[in-house]
């Protein structure tokens, strides 16, 4: 593989093939974590979300506590990335768009118990009527971005 | 704080006694009046499963951010995905063609580590969940995680682990309505 197929003429700050190769180990990672923690299968989710286990919080609450150290930390130890780059922030804005937006997501994440992470990831376990959630979520994603979106 | 955790490895020995109607709504008493010894209701399945599972998620998105100082969340590959087929000007925004190419690692690392699971200590798993359910969810999942800018990675990790209030007010909300959207549909029996 060329690093040619990146065509992103605006952003060559980093290596490219070196950021995609971590982005695909960071991923690995992610969906193992996915997988050990039940969370790829919705059923598992749902009975989270009825209240029937409570382990979804803990799934969170592990991975949010373990992110908070790296995201507080990284930027005061190291000046920049160990790949290059710079260090990024989570652009998130309080408007109706966000709180709404998440409203919708909630209900969506109620009906079917998939998420955007497990609905990748649950086909490398087999889970193939995922693509079912795959495809409700293009579609979700590209009415937001045509129609509501300038 | 010890003895809570400790009571996580015991079973309750009094789960068997309970009529069918407790045990529904057991896990919310144990929160009310009864949590240091009950705690084990609270995680049918165990709860360090789900603990490991979770710092092996956080320590992804940490490894992303530490060799290349990007932020993991996952919805956005669904949006800058069709900046590939839609000439749209949202679409062909920066953001997402300078993304597209590492954000579709990232989701192939995603199948790669499940596989890996799979093949290791897990087994072929099903959704368990209808085929109708996925489409309509998923749109819905879509499109709110997209005009929100974020879903339970985005705003639930990255946006909770750099402590920005919008991010954790909407974990609040989305957390609020998956919950009695959840009930509701088990209140009326649409799940069997």
């Amino acid at each position: 593989m060329s690093t040619t197929e990146n065509p992103a003429p605006t952003v060559p700050a980093r290596p490219a093939m070196a950021k995609n190769l971590a982005a695909l180990l960071a991923g690995a990672l992610f969906g193992f974590g996915l997988a050990i923690s039940s969370m790829i299968r919705p059923a598992a989710v749902l009975d989270f979300l009825r209240f029937d286990d409570f382990g979804l919080l803990l799934v969170l609450g592990g991975a949010a506590g373990v992110t908070t150290i790296a995201y507080k930390l990284a930027p005061r130890l190291l000046t920049r990335p160990i790949l290059g780059g710079q260090f990024g922030e989570h652009p998130s804005v309080l408007n109706a768009r966000t709180i709404g937006g998440a409203a919708i997501f909630g209900i969506g994440w109620g009906i079917c118990g998939v998420c955007p992470g497990p609905a990748i990831a649950g086909l490398g376990a087999g889970e193939f009527m995922l693509v079912a959630a795959l495809v409700g979520i293009f579609a979700g994603a590209f009415v937001h971005g045509r129609f509501f979106e300038k | 704080m010890l003895r809570l955790l400790s009571s996580c490895f015991q079973s309750n020995p009094r789960r068997e006694s309970r009529s069918p109607e407790q045990q529904r709504w057991y896990p919310i008493l144990a929160l009310t009046y009864d949590s240091r010894m009950d705690i084990a209701a609270l995680f049918p399945n165990g709860w360090s499963n789900y603990l490991v599972g979770g710092i092996f998620i956080g320590g992804a998105v940490s490894l992303l951010f530490i060799l290349t100082g990007l932020i993991g969340g996952m919805s956005t590959v669904f949006t800058s995905t069709w900046s590939y087929v839609s000439r749209h000007s949202f679409f062909q925004q920066a953001k997402f063609t300078g993304s597209r190419v590492w954000r579709l690692y990232y989701a192939a690392g995603l199948i790669l580590g499940t596989f890996i699971w799979m093949i290791t200590l897990g087994s072929p798993q099903s959704p368990g969940v209808g085929v109708g359910f996925l489409l309509v969810g998923g749109f819905l999942v879509g499109f709110g995680a997209r005009l929100s800018n974020g879903c339970t990675s985005g705003h639930g990790i990255c946006g909770v682990a750099s402590w920005q209030v919008p991010s954790i007010l909407a974990v609040i909300t989305f957390l609020a309505t998956a919950i009695g959207t959840a009930h509701i549909i088990e209140a009326l029996g649409w799940m069997a």
